[in-house]
């Protein structure tokens, strides 16, 4: 039988870029085929020329066998494809069922709505397929994990038999991913072929028949989990072999370098985001903050670095108060800080990679003298930077903005690092970026800690905060409901921590409370 | 990869150029250049050619000989455009054949009369490098200074006070006094509306537009009362003292003045500060990205307070350049709108000390030969206010230009304040 989807020598180039050279992939009928490889690798681009975002210059597209030419999405669709991309497009302030049927509404005479038969029509593929979902409630009110659901609904209910999914765990917490597993294997089993797009090993070995691996643009190999392993997929994706534990030597906890004490945070809408929490990290140990994202991380590493106000309690660094101090005045007692969002706080995307590098000593000797700026020397440090981290750019006066994210983040990590520091804040410090990046940051955070350095660690991956931390603080509802040791964590219990269920019996789920607060 | 330290001087040609053209240095110089130069200059003769469509469709001789036949009324039409375009040449450049003739004949007289259209523009431009360069600096700290007008204004005010009021000093001492006065009439002004985006967050659009009326009635009360000339019908002020004029360097009637020398001197200034100063560093930080420059532990506040601040003294001294350089005296709306042309030059120049001055350049030769275009082809100045509105319109939307020319899109830091609009 043929396949039910086949490309052939699929080429795009861009400017300057081979992004796809001739892409040959098949997919069966009720298969799940993971596409993976690094950021940047041509796996978007190869899925939006099958979705007709894009014009191939070479190479055909089959579809059970028979050419198509796909020029828009609605060739797409009319073809039986359908993708759910990594951001929504769906209305919040419309059900379920009115996102569902929206395009393609069903009518009554022909111009009334009719809400009733569309929830009906959503709720049978809802059931056929184990998607439970709601139709009649609003979108706004689903959390993340549910809102995907509606859009694969909206690919069932146009009756797409080809799904291709962009990332789609990239939101979702890892109960939510198991849950997506267990839905695209009940897809599957009804005949329906996916497209999985993924960086992730894990996930590829969890739930793929097929594994497909695209290197710079070109297909290196197609395999199936049984004869690959993690390390085989790392080497393939990446080009050579790729460390994928780091390595940790045993911990030698010194002094504490940060006490946080009853601390109180306000969210930007003024609730309650950082809920009467106390820790310590001390010299050459590394705490992991694990949580969902939105439950008071963010505001409690802001709070922490001086970047917001806090409402209550006391932060020390190195015995110091430091609770109302500005963010210069603790990057000056030797604070390090990778910023959750590198192109909002981390990076001026306009200027060069030089300046950038000097962000927060620019006012330092070497880099001025008086209030003049010592070019020279900044350009030399730039230069010394980017050979000792490996940040691959054209050179130092080359804009950040137009460097890959993974190098952007390097340019970050290289001006934090190379600063003597005692407390190293790290948010996300790997988001969005291929292995090959994760690997050398992962490595390098370790080094600090080696170095004695105190590092907080905030991160939604699960297995980056297990991988790395020495102890983990679980945060849910601004509070911190459990407080591991590394050694003996497991995934599952912190899974379960994330999502507020705590081990001991009759403990409630908490609220939000709403914070007086007085400007 | 090149990554052997370099720490070797580099030619201050050599870094401006960079610095103006801001692309990855790997594409070649001329290319850069090209790039950047490309769609101003792209725009400006598409704003001639629509231009000199209207001209052609207001002019009623073009009419009277489309009454005659076609091929008359066609050549016409090219006439009647080019006499137009040729006195706007020779109205801000000069005429060639006089150059040459007045250059042969050896009279100073007549030399000096043969440059004065160019020079007629230089003084024409001086107030623009001043008000854009003013602008240009709120636009690299993410400010949208609207006030420009107003803080020429009271620039101007300021400096004729001091002009005619400060006696008995030597010319070393008044003049300077008189442009400080200038600079920091316009500094307050430009203050105000900062420090309350700093301290409350009103927006600085808002703000510096209420100020600009302000200033406008402010000046005005001031002529006709405090500041009114005791032997005049006129609402005009004192003449300065010749002490605190700006010298000219020829005699009348040409007008050329130190000013321009001062206004490209502070151009060098505001390059200096904005690209080799750590405060310059802070504005540029703050304005490209104020959640990094938080992050990186710059004040905001303190930056937008500075950055509106500078921005008016240096509106400031375009009102001063006009009273000391030029008139003598302060006059009511003695500014034909040199602060609102200002916004659209600094947007011409990208914000960038060395495409202000050029841009500078542009408007008041266009300007001052609008003026003989006037006087000598007959266009009424309704005209030339819509090609110039038409040229600015072009370089304002180089959307427009890339879309007429099929050109391709820009590198993303070339939109480098137009996120910054409106924003907070």
């Amino acid at each position: 039988m043929a396949p039910i989807l086949q490309l052939q020598g699929i080429t795009k180039r861009f400017p300057g870029v081979l992004a796809n050279d001739h892409i040959d992939l098949s997919l069966e009928e009720g298969e799940i085929h993971a596409l993976l490889g690094e950021n940047g690798a041509g796996k978007t681009t190869l899925m939006n020329v099958l979705y007709g975002l894009y014009q191939p210059d070479e190479g055909e597209i089959q579809v059970r066998g028979r050419r198509v030419e796909v020029r828009s999405p609605s060739d797409a669709i009319a073809a039986g494809i359908g993708m759910v991309h990594q951001h929504f497009m769906l209305i919040p302030v419309f059900t379920v069922a009115e996102n569902v049927m929206l395009g393609q509404e069903v009518l009554r005479q022909g111009v009334f709505l009719d809400r009733r038969e569309a929830e009906k029509r959503v709720a049978e593929i809802s059931t056929r397929f184990q998607l439970s979902a709601d139709p009649s409630a609003y979108v706004r009110d689903l959390p993340v994990g549910v809102q995907q659901r509606v859009e694969i609904i909206k690919l069932l209910y146009r009756q797409a038999d080809i799904l291709i999914l962009d990332e789609p765990t990239a939101v979702l917490t890892p109960q939510e991913s198991d849950e997506l597993f267990k839905i695209m294997r009940s897809l599957a089993s009804q005949g329906k072929s996916i497209i999985f797009i993924t960086h992730k090993l894990r996930e590829v070995m969890d739930v793929a028949d097929r594994i497909t691996v695209i290197r710079q643009g070109r297909v290196v190999g197609t395999t199936t989990p049984n004869q690959a392993d993690r390390a085989k997929l790392a080497q393939m994706m990446v080009g050579r072999d790729v460390l994928l534990e780091v390595e940790k030597p045993e911990e030698k906890a010194g002094d504490p370098v940060l006490q946080v004490e009853h601390l109180m945070v306000a969210s930007d809408r003024r609730q309650v985001a950082v809920d009467d929490v106390s820790f310590e990290v001390r010299a050459g140990e590394i705490l992991g903050v694990a949580g969902v994202q939105g439950n008071g991380q963010t505001e409690l590493v802001e709070a922490i670095t001086g970047m917001r106000a806090s409402r209550g309690g006391k932060i020390h660094l190195l015995g110091r108060d430091i609770t109302r101090a500005s963010p210069r005045k603790i990057t000056e007692m030797g604070s390090a800080h990778v910023p959750e969002d590198r192109q909002r706080d981390g990076l001026v995307l306009s200027f060069t990679v030089a300046d950038n590098l000097v962000l927060s000593t620019y006012y330092l000797p070497p880099f001025a003298r008086g209030p003049e700026l010592q070019r020279g020397a900044i350009l030399a440090s730039a230069n010394e930077r980017i050979s000792e981290f490996d940040i691959r750019t054209p050179g130092p006066l080359t804009t950040a903005g137009s460097l890959s994210g993974g190098n952007q983040q390097k340019v970050i990590v290289a001006r934090e690092f190379s600063r003597p520091i005692h407390l190293l804040v790290a948010s996300q410090p790997t988001r969005g970026l291929d292995v090959g990046s994760i690997e050398y940051i992962h490595a390098r955070i370790v080094q600090k800690r080696q170095e004695g350095c105190a590092v907080l660690l905030v991160s939604p991956e699960l297995d980056e905060i297990l991988e790395l931390s020495d102890r983990i603080a679980v945060m849910y509802r601004g509070q911190i409901v459990g407080m591991l040791d590394a050694d003996e964590a497991t995934k599952k219990e912190v899974g379960l921590l994330m999502a507020g269920i705590t081990p001991e019996p009759g403990a409630k789920p908490r609220k939000k409370r709403k914070v007086e607060v007085t400007l | 990869m090149d990554s052997k330290p370099k720490p070797q001087r580099r030619k201050a040609g050599k870094i401006l150029l960079e610095e103006l053209t801001g692309g990855p240095p790997e594409i070649s110089r001329g290319r850069r250049l090209r790039r950047v130069l490309l769609v101003p200059i792209l725009a400006v003769v598409t704003g001639l050619l629509l231009g000199g469509l209207f001209i052609i469709l207001t002019s009623e001789e073009v009419y009277a000989a489309f009454g005659r036949g076609l091929f008359d009324g066609l050549g016409t039409s090219l006439l009647v455009a080019g006499r137009a375009y040729a006195a706007l040449f020779t109205g801000s450049i000069g005429d060639p054949v006089r150059i040459v003739t007045a250059l042969q004949s050896g009279d100073a007289l007549a030399i000096r009369r043969a440059f004065n259209p160019i020079l007629e523009s230089l003084v024409a431009s001086t107030p623009y490098i001043f008000g854009g360069l003013g602008v240009a600096l709120g636009f690299q700290s993410g400010l949208f200074n609207i006030g420009a007008e107003g803080q020429i204004f009271v620039g101007a005010i300021a400096a004729a006070f001091a002009g005619y009021s400060l006696t008995g000093l030597p010319a070393i001492i008044h003049l300077p006094l008189a442009l400080l006065a200038g600079a920091l009439g316009g500094a307050a002004w430009g203050f105000i509306p900062g420090w309350l985006k700093a301290k409350t967050g009103g927006h600085e659009v808002i703000n510096t537009i209420m100020m600009n009326y302000i200033a406008f009635r402010l000046s005005d009360w001031l002529l006709s009362g405090p500041m009114k000339r005791p032997d005049s019908f006129n609402p005009v002020s004192p003449t300065i003292l010749p002490t605190a004029e700006l010298p000219r360097f020829f005699e009348q009637p040409i007008r050329f003045h130190l000013g321009f020398f001062v206004a490209l001197g502070v151009a060098w200034l505001v390059y200096w500060f904005l690209y080799r100063t750590t405060w310059g560093f802070d504005l540029r930080s703050v304005g490209s990205n104020p959640s990094a420059a938080r992050y990186a532990g710059m004040s905001t506040v303190r930056s937008t307070v500075l950055a509106m601040s500078l921005s008016g003294a240096l509106a400031g001294l375009a009102g001063t350049n006009e009273v000391l350089g030029v008139n003598h005296n302060l006059a009511m709306a003695f500014s034909s709108g040199y602060g609102f042309d200002s916004i659209a030059l600094a947007l011409l120049g990208k914000s960038h000390p060395v495409g202000v001055v050029l841009a500078a350049l542009l408007f008041g030769t266009l300007r001052n030969g609008a003026t003989r275009m006037q006087v000598a082809a007959g266009i009424p100045i309704d005209i030339i206010s819509i090609l110039q509105a038409m040229i600015l319109a072009f370089i304002a939307a180089p959307a427009i230009i890339r879309t007429i020319y099929r050109l391709r899109e820009p590198d993303k830091g070339e939109q480098i304040f137009t996120g910054t609009w409106g924003g907070g």
